[in-house]
């Protein structure tokens, strides 16, 4: 199958972005990866789910980016053989999200190098599947020894440091081992896992207004990005369309959201740089504006603001007023601190250079989102597949080919700048309108697919939607996925010291791919 | 240097008054004696585990030490080891892929110690509950002397939260 008849085959889905869907034999799913790859395109997401109390077979879905918008691709998996042609090949970040179906639905890709388990520690036995339909989701396990296999490193000198779970900051849990020769770092090999509490499990015990809920803490930094995410997904299997005032509310929790994170971000780097000056500033801009956020909405990073259907709270026009002086006050004080980290010997000698991903390897490996974007990735969903009201901004993408930690800074620094902008422009054009439209119902079997950029990079949710507007099976994709493996990489060679200012120069989800 | 200077001299100070200790947020039998009692007005020594939360939690922790809050300024400092903690702070619903860490961080810590658990799920296992992969409320691992509800609870609940844990024989 050709990769230009995919979108005039298969049927585009209802909804807010560009996202067709079909059924595919195993030949023409690798074929028409192969051919996304070599267009250029990448892969977003991998899942599998479990048709077989209906339709006798298990299914794998992939979801793939191309100029054209999003293509998902179903290839029914027999129960008695249950395999799939090994993506990894193609897209090296296919590996974890290929393990995680292994764990947790037993469908395995077929003659894949690496066939370790990687969702599934001790907890449950290996010929346990929990996202099988007849695994009960309080099944409890006696924990055997977990017995990872780590790549190991030898020769003259070199020795492992081991960091984790717990790590020495308020940080999540996972982890890292270092294979090093004094200072420098030859190898790091992550190892995550510890934060699966069975998220995809619980959506399927809920109804699609309960799984919103759910939706907005499978990474709490991104809680917008997941509930505008699912609403999109619900909104599409449920033919709603949430009203104008509603859109453009959500787009400015988006950016409301990247802000923040950003702004915290900026303020981490400056720390672990040494400059605590940097953490100092910026975290009181944070502080500031996560309180005109519970002051206007009532929760100070907007969760369960967004609803499927719409939004819950309005803003008024004292609201547009302290946003409108809260943007001038991020705008001013941002410049001056950019004018400053610009300029300081000390923080500039850690950033520059430090954890470098070339663009190629980045191309490569799938580098995604904001780290994407500082190696010449040039993927935003707002400015190439821009939904109301981002299809009304003209979104600036920015994109840097430095691939270092300067880089990632001065991305957040230019993400800042373009999303004062954008939320100004919301400010001005707000349509007035309901808040929230009814929820149609949803035919069982129908797939709705939410597709969000989150200020990490792209979000995605897969629903698949069972009997009485339940939920069958659902899949949150977090950017992580493919940042994770990247990070491996871009510490190389590098000392240490330098790995806390690499890693936070991604800041990438564990909770978000744990799941 | 001179702009640094100029920034912090208009940015002033943003500290505020901290909350009061709050009787309501007790519960359990509390493992304190009068060492850790001495440590009030003193520097206290917390270590955080995220035992699974969605990171929410966190957010809110690191805002603790943001200007407004200043924790340190009240003689309370995150450190990096166990070993050198009074307190642990614990966050989420103890994932059961962590139920051996935190347990092995609980042992690390020093007696007396105190557990505060942060957050609906560190509370009552919250939207994730009990399952498979989950062991629900932090006390289901690790005694816990106080319990700071919230989604998530705000800096200020968790500075009360901490007040409240050191405070209570008072």
């Amino acid at each position: 199958m050709k990769l230009d008849d995919f979108t005039s085959i298969f049927p585009k889905l209802p909804g807010a972005m560009p996202i067709w869907h079909g059924t595919v034999n195993a030949q023409d799913l690798y074929s028409l990866c192969e051919q996304v790859k070599q267009a250029g395109g990448k892969l977003v997401s991998l899942w599998g789910s479990d048709e077989t109390e209906k339709g006798g077979h298990y299914a794998l879905h992939v979801s793939l980016l191309s100029i054209d918008g999003m293509l998902v691709l179903t290839l029914t998996v027999d129960q008695t053989k249950p395999a799939f042609p090994d993506l990894s090949v193609l897209f090296p970040a296919a590996n974890r999200m290929q393990r995680s179906v292994t764990d947790m639905l037993g469908l395995h890709p077929t003659e894949a190098g690496d066939q370790r388990k990687w969702l599934r520690h001790s907890t449950w036995p290996d010929n346990v599947h929990p996202l099988r339909k007849s695994f009960d989701m309080n099944t409890r396990f006696t924990p055997e020894e977990d017995n990872y296999s780590f790549v190991t490193v030898t020769g003259k000198g070199v020795h492992e440091i081991a960091v984790g779970p717990v790590h020495a900051g308020t940080i999540e849990p996972g982890h890292f081992r270092f294979s090093v020769v004094g200072e420098r770092v030859l190898k790091l090999e992550e190892r995550l896992g510890y934060k699966h509490k069975g998220i995809e499990k619980r959506f399927e015990y809920m109804t699609l207004q309960q799984g919103a809920k759910l939706a907005g803490r499978i990474s709490g930094d991104t809680t917008v990005g997941y509930a505008w995410a699912y609403a999109q997904a619900v909104e599409s299997a449920t033919l709603t369309t949430p009203p104008p005032r509603a859109l453009w509310l959500r787009a400015l929790f988006l950016e409301l959201e990247r802000l923040l994170n950003h702004i915290g971000d900026l303020g981490y780097l400056g720390n672990d740089a040494a400059l605590a000056f940097g953490f100092i500033q910026f975290w009181i801009l944070k502080e500031d504006l996560l309180r005109m956020n519970g002051d206007l909405f009532g929760h100070r990073y907007l969760m369960d603001r967004i609803v499927p259907g719409g939004v819950t709270h309005n803003l008024d026009n004292s609201g547009l007023l302290r946003i409108s002086e809260m943007l001038n006050h991020i705008k001013h004080e941002t410049g001056i601190l950019k004018d400053i980290y610009d300029e300081h010997a000390g923080v500039q000698d850690r950033f520059l250079t430090t954890g470098f991903v070339a663009p190629d390897l980045a191309a490569q490996l799938g580098l995604t989102g904001l780290a994407g974007r500082a190696s010449g990735q040039a993927w935003d969903a707002r400015a190439q597949f821009p939904c109301i009201p981002y299809d009304q901004l003209d979104v600036q993408m920015a994109t840097h080919r430095n691939g270092d930690v300067a880089a990632r800074v001065t991305m957040r620094f230019e993400e800042i700048f373009e999303s004062v902008r954008l939320i100004r422009l919301m400010l001005e054009q707000l349509p007035a309108g309901e808040l929230s439209a009814e929820l149609g119902n949803a035919n069982e079997g129908v797939l709705g697919i939410g597709w969000v950029e989150g200020w990490r990079g792209e979000i995605m949710v897969a629903l698949h939607v069972g009997e009485n507007n339940r939920i069958h099976r659902l899949h949150p994709h977090d950017p992580s996925w493919q940042n994770w493996p990247v990070l491996e990489h871009a510490i190389m060679d590098n000392i240490v010291p330098d790995f806390p200012l690499i890693n936070k120069s991604f800041n990438l989800s564990y909770s978000g791919v744990d799941l | 240097m001179l702009q640094i200077i100029k920034q912090i001299l208009l940015t002033g100070n943003k500290t505020e008054a901290p909350p009061q200790p709050n009787d309501a947020m007790r519960n359990g039998v509390q493992q304190i004696n009068a060492q850790i009692l001495n440590h009030v007005g003193r520097a206290l020594a917390i270590r955080h585990v995220d035992a699974g939360s969605c990171n929410g939690c966190e957010l809110e922790i690191h805002c603790l030490n943001n200007a407004y809050y200043n924790i340190e300024g009240l003689g309370i400092n995150f450190v990096a080891s166990p070993r050198h903690a009074d307190m642990l702070l614990v966050t989420g619903p103890v994932s059961r892929h962590m139920e051996i860490a935190l347990k092995r961080t609980y042992d690390a810590t020093p007696d007396p110690k105190l557990v505060v658990a942060i957050g609906d799920c560190g509370c009552d296992g919250g939207i994730f509950g009990e399952s498979y992969a989950s062991c629900g409320k932090v006390a289901n691992v690790i005694p816990v002397d106080v319990t700071v509800p919230g989604c998530p609870p705000t800096p200020t609940e968790i500075l009360q939260g901490i007040l409240t844990a050191v405070s209570s024989n008072k």
